[in-house]
């Protein structure tokens, strides 16, 4: 065990019911029998990898399709106790059986896609779940065993108020979920809305629309620790936090990205292929990752930033000082310890980040 | 004595013409006919091979080739042709050209009739004592008035037109007709092949195996492989390694280079500088004892500062500029020094349209990111210590305390155009401070325009302006008057509070205001948003009079990194770095590159 590391387990699990207009993470329609392949795939390739895991991940698509066979992937791997076991959820998925064959697996974690609480926003965005759905999946949840639940929410929405984003906050608070996850609306490319072009708000009105949602979001007791993620020390996503803090973790199935052995690979956005090979085939996206450059990227994107120890490592630590000297402190607050972004240097974060690094 | 009878049967011409009237296509065609090129090495605009020169259309650079024409008469001559550009600010290039020939085939549009290249080519080669051949081209148009024109080119040049070919050179008809004309117009060349060699140099360039290629008309004399030949005004001298002619697609080495003839010379020259254009080569055992009279030099005409956008690539630039010279021989350089923009150097050039072409060359052809300030000509100033200076570059205009007085190059320019577009153009030339001097009609419905005009009116976007308000009608030339008093200011535009050197001009005074204005809102448009709010301003002698806020940047793409995928945000940051390599950093704000070219753009519609 001693020469056995100890990485984050993704799995991609690229099925979904339907097809949301602003979504380009690979999925395709559900179907039983194939999804019942995949999930035998997914096992052959746990076992391929001898990797210990303290975090796994099961992300989409919507993974909640696969719950018959999550326990079984599950016992496949070698995984921690008190590890952090996430699967995230379509609301109108979460019935009480589910939940609780869910929770019977060892999964502690969910991840429902609420994304909004406001009708009109869930029509908007095409999304199967009604406001109510998205209560009782809480709701059941609760009642399933699970005591860490997290809800995505999408602002920049076209016409959106602080008025619509605090109501979806408050009642995720009042719901008693533990974690938000606030992603500003983007129009991506080969998806229904880069046809329809819906018209968001322009770039200035989506800052005030984000700044006020860290703050408000705050105030109900989700700080900020991450450009789109909340919540207090405990419940923050130990899995996530690996990608941000450069740390490596096994992807597994199709379209899923790793990070291993010291090498950046994934897999071809291909099911078929997937669930034909004995071994997924991967492509190296990155020879000599973890450098200066990719690693301030990703811990720049965290509320805690980059010390100058850390930056010490990489023999930055010197003109990490004198470039954050220069950018304005509405954007970047240096400490005695280290520098981070604020909430306004998050949302011009490509162009700070490109002044303390290149 | 050698036979000189191989003169008769040679016959070296160009071909002249405005601009879109031609040339090139016509060129074309005869390579074709006289089968010069294969069918399938056959593209349009074969002569234009610069790749820049296909994209516009246009032809920058004259260029030679020698081909067989078997006449009617039952003789087979050779065949000197010329290509020579159309637009004002390659006159020089078609001067050049024109000294090689003894005729040029003026081609004068079926529809357009008379322009203003027409007349000042047609002018520099009736300089030249050359034979003009007229012939009128795009006869095929449903527009085609070719009666009213050969009457024009009668009335207007004075040269007769009755007999005129006919042709359309898109369509190939009647090509025939003009290469009959060249062998019973153009007169054959005179010349000595015995007497002391005399070539004249018409072109070179920069050839990486065999060094600098130059291109001769052998005046008088002969010359062959291995003959040491001198460059009477540099005085260097080298053993000539290979002559030929110039075939469409190559050079074809021949033997040797007698009077009469057109041709290259490769004789290793490595060094740039020992060759120029309108020198004489001779030969060093049997050297002549004048050069021949080579050209006048030209004198650039609008200058401005040429950076790399990579300070570290100083080196490449001078050595390109110094290659494209030997092409180009009305480009001027001399190293400078900008605060914001580092080391570059001052580049002289003949027009706005030079410059540009100029800018694209060393972009493509060397591979370089260039920025390019403000174009400015050049002052005359009486300074009070009773100096006179003349300043092509703003940043040593002097403090206003010091000036006596100021003086600004003014030209007569000469607009043709259909007389409905008389209002635009003359509301044109007011705005631009020109002053009216007359107007003539060359036919029922067509006018020559005369106006003197300040220089710095018409270098930054005249042209474009003058066409958008005839629909591409009018056509224009000038040229240099001489200098008269002005009031002049320099205005400076301060970037978060700093002074741009790079940016700052010098301006009639009466125009400081709208101008400043106006820069300062493009400079606006151009600039991105920045991380913190930029104050644009311009001013004065130290007196703000025009000012623009970029507000600062509120957001930038956010990428996920979501399911542990980080090639997105990686890109961006890519993306990132490429851009900032767009940049200059100006201070504390970083400027892109096209921001220098934009605000020089300044016409109203």
């Amino acid at each position: 065990m001693n020469n056995v590391s100890v990485v984050g387990l993704y799995i991609h699990v690229p099925f979904c019911l339907s097809k949301c207009p602003y979504c380009d993470f690979y999925s395709v329609r559900y179907s039983a029998e194939q999804a019942h392949a995949y999930a035998e795939a997914v096992i052959r390739n746990i076992r391929h990898y001898s990797a210990h895991y303290d975090t796994v991940y099961f992300g989409g698509g919507t993974p909640i399709l696969l719950y018959r066979h999550i326990g079984s992937i599950l016992s496949s791997a070698d995984i921690a106790d008190g590890a952090e076991i996430t699967v995230e959820a379509n609301p109108c998925m979460a019935e009480p059986e589910i939940l609780e064959a869910l929770h019977k697996a060892g999964v502690n974690r969910l991840s429902f896609g609420v994304q909004s609480m406001n009708a009109d926003e869930l029509v908007f965005l095409g999304r199967r779940h009604t406001t109510e759905q998205a209560v009782s999946a809480v709701k059941n949840s609760h009642s399933a065993g699970f005591e860490n639940i997290s809800a995505d929410m999408i602002i920049g929405l076209p016409g959106q108020t602080e008025k619509k984003i605090s109501y979806t906050a408050e009642r995720l608070a009042e719901l008693g979920v533990n974690h938000i996850s606030a992603y500003i609306l983007k129009i991506e490319e080969n998806t229904p809305f880069a046809v329809s072009r819906p018209e968001l708000p322009d770039d200035d009105r989506t800052a005030e629309l984000y700044l006020y949602t860290v703050k408000r979001l705050a105030e109900l007791g989700f700080p900020q620790y991450e450009i789109s993620n909340f919540a207090e020390q405990e419940f923050r996503s130990r899995h996530n936090l690996r990608y941000w803090r450069c740390e490596e973790y096994i992807g597994i199935g199709a379209a899923a990205h790793s990070y291993y052995n010291g090498k950046r690979f994934c897999t071809p956005r291909d099911i078929a292929s997937f669930i034909q090979n004995e071994h997924q085939i991967t492509g190296i996206t990155d020879d000599h990752p973890g450098g200066w450059e990719e690693y301030a990227m990703l811990k720049l994107r965290l509320t805690e930033g980059i010390t100058f120890a850390e930056a010490e490592r990489y023999g930055r630590r010197g003109e990490l000082i004198q470039k954050a000297a220069k950018l304005p402190e509405r954007l970047v607050s240096v400490s005695g310890s280290g520098i981070s972004l604020t909430p306004e240097g998050f949302l011009v974060s490509n162009s700070v980040i490109g002044e303390l690094i290149f | 004595m050698s036979d000189k009878s191989y003169l008769d049967e040679i016959r070296n011409f160009c071909i002249i013409a405005h601009i879109d009237h031609g040339k090139s296509t016509l060129a074309d065609r005869i390579l074709e006919q006289t089968s010069t090129v294969a069918q399938r090495d056959m593209e349009e605009q074969l002569l234009d091979n610069m790749e820049l020169e296909r994209e516009r259309g246009i032809t920058i650079k004259a260029r030679a080739v020698r081909l067989n024409y078997k006449s009617d008469d039952g003789n087979t001559y050779v065949f000197n042709l010329i290509d020579t550009p159309g637009h004002v600010d390659f006159n020089y290039e078609v001067s050049r050209s024109l000294n090689a020939c003894e005729g040029a085939i003026l081609i004068v549009d079926a529809s357009q009739g008379i322009e203003a290249q027409t007349l000042a080519n047609t002018y520099l080669a009736v300089e030249q004592d050359l034979e003009v051949v007229p012939v009128i081209n795009k006869i095929d148009l449903p527009s085609a008035h070719p009666d009213e024109v050969k009457a024009e080119i009668e009335d207007v040049i004075g040269i007769p037109a009755d007999d005129a070919p006919l042709i359309s050179a898109k369509l190939g008809l009647n090509i025939k007709d003009v290469m009959e004309r060249i062998v019973t117009s153009v007169p054959p060349p005179a010349g000595d092949p015995d007497a002391p060699l005399k070539a004249l140099i018409f072109d070179s360039y920069y050839d990486s195996y065999k060094g600098v290629i130059v291109y001769v008309r052998v005046k008088e004399g002969s010359l062959r492989v291995g003959d040491r030949i001198r460059m009477m005004a540099t005085k260097a001298e080298f053993q000539v390694v290979e002559v030929g002619y110039m075939g469409a697609t190559e050079l074809v080495p021949a033997d040797g280079l007698r009077a009469g003839e057109v041709g290259y010379i490769a004789a290793s020259i490595k060094s740039i500088g020992d060759t120029k254009v309108g020198d004489t080569v001779t030969r060093c055992d049997m050297p002549a004892e004048e050069p021949l009279a080579g050209y006048r030099s030209v004198n650039p005409m609008v200058f401005s500062g040429v950076y790399p956008a990579d300070g570290s690539k100083y080196g490449d630039l001078r050595d390109a500029l110094e290659k494209l010279r030997l092409n180009d021989a009305s480009l001027t350089f001399e190293p400078e020094t900008s605060i914001a923009l580092g080391f570059g150097f001052r580049c002289g050039f003949l027009g706005l349209l030079h410059m540009e072409i100029i800018q694209e060359r060393l972009e493509r052809e060397y591979n370089l990111d260039l920025i390019t300030t403000a174009p400015s000509v050049v002052y005359k100033i009486d300074k009070m210590n009773g100096e006179t200076i003349f300043i092509d570059n703003p940043m040593n205009f002097p403090d206003p305390s010091e000036i006596k007085q100021a003086y600004e190059p003014m030209v007569e320019a000469h607009v043709y155009a259909p007389s409905d577009y008389v209002g635009n153009i003359m509301e044109l030339c007011q705005q631009r401070r020109g002053v009216f001097k007359d107007m003539k009609y060359l036919d029922k419905t067509r006018v020559d325009l005369h106006y003197d005009l300040p220089l710095n009116e018409i270098v930054y976007d005249f042209f474009d302006a003058l066409k958008s308000r005839t629909r591409g009608y009018a056509s224009y030339d000038y040229e240099f008057k001489g200098f008269v008093p002005s009031k002049l200011v320099k205005l400076d535009i301060l970037l978060n509070g700093d002074v741009v050197d790079a940016l700052s001009f010098i301006v009639f005074a009466d125009s400081a205001y709208p101008r400043a204005r106006k820069i300062t809102e493009r400079l606006k448009e151009h600039i991105p948003r920045q991380m913190f709010e930029v104050p644009v301003q311009a001013a004065v002698g130290g007196k703000i009079i025009a000012r623009e806020t970029i507000k600062a940047m509120r957001k930038d793409v956010l990428a996920k990194c979501y399911g542990g995928d980080i090639t997105r945000k990686k890109k961006l940051l890519e993306k990132q770095k490429e851009g900032k390599k767009r940049m200059r950093q100006l201070g504390t704000v970083e400027v892109p590159q096209e921001a220098f070219m934009a605000v020089l753009k300044l016409d109203d519609e």
